[in-house]
């Protein structure tokens, strides 16, 4: 086990004890912290004993402790994968070069807004999903839910370490400011988009961390390659965490499909009115939840082509989804990569300079991964005998960033004008009425082992836990 | 004669549970599983079942092992091809059923070690304790044997350590494990099946005993363990009972044998560093893990590698009912610090560990908030409650809220307790 030091007010596998400076200014930092959980973080828990995993160390029989935690006195530590003494960067301009242990001057005002940016994603989910405890559908789902969250917390920290570690008074002042944009306010919004839209209901929370925390995989998968050691060993640990999020989400949508499956077949009904009618969630609406949230996630890789990522790339800054793992040159200066355009009023491909679309790149890998669930979840209707299969949609469709943000498209890939736009909308994304259709099913059931009408039982408890375990208790 | 077929469990991934997340490839030491765009797979002929990615796994999907014939273990190629788990395969008739690839690794967590272990006797209470051992613990050996694989043990010694005129019968049992593999570390338990059979002709579940030799043995560098049984004559209300187990420990002769499975426990455990200090509370058999313990400190003092404090509350109703009393009392003062809690004394008031722990409590209060020191308990179901009474008490009075003191012992594997 490396060397965690139990004896002090921040858990950590980074030797912050030998390093007076870094320390007062995390525990200058904390307090803010914990009262912006207080403030921001999930609504009426902060005295609940909440069954959760805590890391104790990074290896695999130190990281995965179960215990009644309250919340606030959850180990937010600073765990960084054990460091590999000669590793070497691997792609770009500085192939075969030992990993940076510092940050180069070079490199820093780079370095520090990829961090930046990734870590206000994490509070942000946190504060995107603070209410959704108030209508948990039973206590195994509410004691993952607030699994997410402290996770989410902890990346928060780990972040927040390398801003204080590395990047001197400027990562001091942009760690204070991550807690002070709040997701969705008017003056100071979250960096990202998706990251502003509200989490109202458990469908779009199940949704929103099979697709959106899904593209924290990728994007810390990206990271996990850098050359900038610190950054790569931080990213690689938070990706074991990130796991249990999409498991919620794959997880969470299956059960929803089971339990609308198993209704339709007692009542022998396809049609939508009469399911809801029974209080389960039809499947048209399912797919416009999915529409949405696959859409609105994708635009989080940014723009198709992009320059930043060309030079985060050449600098050895950010890599791609299992750089170690491809066979090309890690270079890519000679390589082309094909993106889609809109032409006389059509999509077509046009191959564009492999550095400058590797935004596109890592989206292409994000929808392969994400398309694969999707068949899973198919898999649940399949096996229930139900006809209705669930798709995503097409790229470019609901675009806000990027060439596609302008136009028109429809799931199919069909170019619209604006008009046939319109007039189909509704079938697309959720509209107001599926969305206070959801909300009307939304109420807290806390009885162990009990579980509201709209989802099934998960097939298996936490921690070989038996269903029926009280996860959560109140006091 | 045929070459007698043989089944075994093979580790599968569930495929419909898995979210092919990647974290047990990223996870297994030795490259074991594998993946295609449809499914993660683990290879059967590499894996060598030592658990570590099964915490790590979100879904739960990994923890799988299926019965199959062994000439018919299944190939990546056919599991990349799955869309869930096959059936257990039908042993053939004769079949010898091989479990020996159990878990050997420390699990993630208590409840998980027990699952498999369902029918023991009786489980400790350790709740009011950590569910994690102090970070410095060496890595614990549990689930070696299981009802499926118990092992065979010889009695080498068997000898009563209460004085012979107490109503307290306790034996010191010596059990030597030959050539089978023990490797046990101080406050672990195994568990033992008593002989006979019960009224219904069912054997009897097996009851567990805490390991009172340190991890080298009863006898250094030898193969053996030793275990501190009371015989139990009345059950916890009075009433004359005679214990199924304890009697048939206490009664047994050397190189009689017993069948025993084990090791359990993964946070009962001792801190791993020269300058760390113990404080062990126990009654009657309570000892036995703080035998072991205090030994180990013992034999790593011999040889100047153990420079921490040790302290010790011993409760009883005499002297003459402490076990290891003898023992006990030749170990130099400045090596461990013994208090005695003793309740029938002729003259005396009533004195019970938690009365004796409020008296030393400036002592006890330093090495509380000494983040070296570990907090052991162990003895009688119901001791805990005084027990933690009389720490709530120090704490608070020095100004401390004990909630936090006991969160924050908690969190850091630093206390622990373990009765029964
Ligand atoms: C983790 C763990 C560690 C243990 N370590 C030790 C140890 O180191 N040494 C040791 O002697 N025991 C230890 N025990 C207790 C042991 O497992 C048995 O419970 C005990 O030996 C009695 O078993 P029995 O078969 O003789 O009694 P049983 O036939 O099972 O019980 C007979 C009756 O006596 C009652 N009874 C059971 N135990 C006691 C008792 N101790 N005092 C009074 N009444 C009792 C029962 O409730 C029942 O009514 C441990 C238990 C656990 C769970
Ligand atoms: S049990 Fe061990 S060897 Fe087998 S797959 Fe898991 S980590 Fe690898
Ligand atoms: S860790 Fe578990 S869920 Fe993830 S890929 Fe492995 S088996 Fe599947």
């Amino acid at each position: 086990m490396s060397g965690i030091n139990y004896s002090e007010k921040i858990p950590n596998n980074v030797n912050l004890s030998s390093d007076r400076t870094l320390q007062r200014a995390l525990e200058h930092w904390q307090p803010n912290y914990l009262q912006w959980w207080q403030d921001m973080g999930p609504e009426a828990s902060q005295e609940l004993d909440v069954y959760l995993r805590t890391a104790v160390s990074v290896d695999p029989s130190g990281w995965a402790h179960f215990d009644y935690v309250k919340m606030p006195d959850y180990r937010w530590g600073i765990f960084l994968a054990p460091q590999d003494g000669d590793r070497k960067i691997h792609f770009g301009e500085h192939l075969g070069e030992a990993a940076w242990q510092d940050a180069p001057g070079e490199h820093r005002a780079n370095l520090r807004r990829i961090i930046v940016t990734q870590g206000d994603t994490e509070p942000a989910s946190v504060e995107q999903q603070r209410h959704l405890g108030l209508t948990a559908p039973s206590l195994y789902d509410l004691r993952n839910l607030f699994q997410v969250n402290v996770e989410e917390g902890r990346h928060l920290w780990a972040m927040v370490y390398l801003l204080h570690r590395y990047f001197g008074r400027d990562g001091r002042e942009e760690a204070d400011a991550l807690l002070q944009r709040h997701s969705g306010s008017e003056d100071s919004p979250r960096i990202l988009g998706a990251f502003n839209e509200k989490t109202p209901d458990w469908l779009a929370f199940y949704m929103f961390t099979y697709f959106t925390d899904r593209d924290g995989k990728f994007q810390l998968s990206a990271l996990s390659e850098s050359a900038f050691d610190p950054l790569a060993r931080t990213t690689k640990f938070m990706l074991t965490e990130e796991a249990h999020h999409m498991f919620v989400g794959e997880s969470g949508v299956s059960r929803v499909l089971q339990r609308t499956a198993q209704v339709m077949n007692e009542l022998k009904t396809t049609d939508p009115e009469a399911i809801r009618k029974a209080g389960v969630i039809d499947l048209p609406t399912i797919q416009r939840y999915l529409n949405f949230h696959y859409s609105v996630t994708i635009d989080l890789f940014g723009a198709d082509q992009s320059s930043n990522a060309a030079i985060f790339y050449s600098a050895g800054l950010k890599g791609r989804h299992e750089e170690g793992k491809r066979t090309d040159d890690h270079l890519l200066k000679n390589d082309t990569y094909p993106i889609l355009e809109v032409h006389n009023g059509e999509l077509r491909e046009i191959q564009v300079p492999m550095l400058n679309a590797l935004n596109e790149v890592l989206r292409d890998d994000y929808i392969r991964d994400s398309v694969a669930g999707v068949n899973r979840w198919n898999k649940v209707l399949e096996k229930a005998g139900i006809d209705f299969r669930l798709t995503v949609p097409h790229k470019a469709f609901n675009r806000r960033i990027g060439t596609l943000s302008g136009i028109r498209v429809s799931p199919d890939g069909t170019v619209l004008t604006e008009e046939q736009w319109n007039a189909n909308v509704d079938k697309w994304l959720p509209t107001e009425e599926d969305r206070a259709y959801v909300a009307s099913l939304m109420g807290r059931v806390v009885e162990p082992g009990k579980f509201a009408n709209w989802i099934a039982p998960p097939p298996m408890g936490i921690n070989r836990q038996p269903i029926d375990f009280e996860y959560v208790r109140f006091n | 004669m045929t070459t007698a077929t043989t089944v075994m469990k093979q580790h599968l991934i569930d495929p419909e549970i898995c979210i092919r997340c990647n974290t047990c490839e990223e996870t297994c030491p030795i490259d074991a599983i594998t993946h295609d765009s449809n499914n993660y797979v683990v290879d059967a002929s590499i894996c060598n079942d030592c658990m570590a990615c099964v915490p790590p796994c979100p879904t739960g999907a990994i923890d799988n092992w299926i019965q199959v014939v062994s000439d018919n273990a299944y190939s990546i190629e056919e599991q990349f091809t799955w869309d869930e788990l096959p059936e257990p395969q039908e042993a053939p008739e004769g079949a010898e059923v091989v479990e020996a690839k159990a878990p050997a690794a420390p699990t993630a967590s208590e409840a998980q070690e027990q699952e498999g272990d369902q029918d023991l006797e009786n489980k400790p209470f350790t709740a009011a304790g950590a569910s994690i051992p102090p970070w410095s613990a060496a890595h614990p050996y549990t689930n070696l044997y299981t009802h499926k694989n118990p092992v065979t043990a010889t009695v080498v010694g068997n000898y009563r350590v209460t004085d012979s005129d107490t109503d307290s019968d306790i034996h010191h049992i010596v059990l030597d494990m030959g050539d089978t593999p023990m490797p046990l570390l101080e406050g672990q338990s195994i568990a033992i099946f008593p002989a006979g059979e019960d009224e219904n002709g069912r054997s009897y579940h097996a009851r567990q005993y805490s390991i009172a030799s340190p991890r080298d043995g009863e006898r250094p560098g030898y193969n053996n363990l030793s275990i501190t049984v009371k015989r139990v004559v009345e059950d916890h209300d009075g009433k004359p009972v005679k214990g199924v187990c304890s009697n048939y420990l206490c009664d047994l002769q050397k190189n009689d044998s017993v069948k025993l499975i084990g090791p359990y426990g993964n946070s009962f455990l001792m801190p791993n560093l020269p300058d760390s200090n113990l404080v062990m509370i126990c009654t009657g058999t309570g000892a036995a893990p703080m035998r072991a313990m205090t030994e180990h400190c013992r034999r790593l003092n011999k040889e100047g590698k153990y420079r921490g404090k040790l302290m010790l509350f011993f409760g009883a109703r005499s002297e003459r009912e402490l076990p290891y009393f003898g023992p006990l009392m030749n170990l130099p003062k400045d090596f461990i610090d013994i208090n005695l809690a003793l309740s029938r004394q002729a003259d005396r008031p009533k004195k019970y560990v938690q009365d004796v722990i409020r008296e030393r409590a400036s002592d006890v209060l330093a090495l509380i908030n000494d983040s070296k020191t570990c907090i052991y308990v162990c003895g009688l179901k119901g001791m805990e409650e005084g027990v933690l009474a009389a720490l709530k008490d120090i704490v608070t009075e020095s100004g401390k809220k004990w909630e936090d003191v006991h969160a924050q012992l908690k969190t850091q594997g630093r206390l622990h307790f373990e009765t029964y």
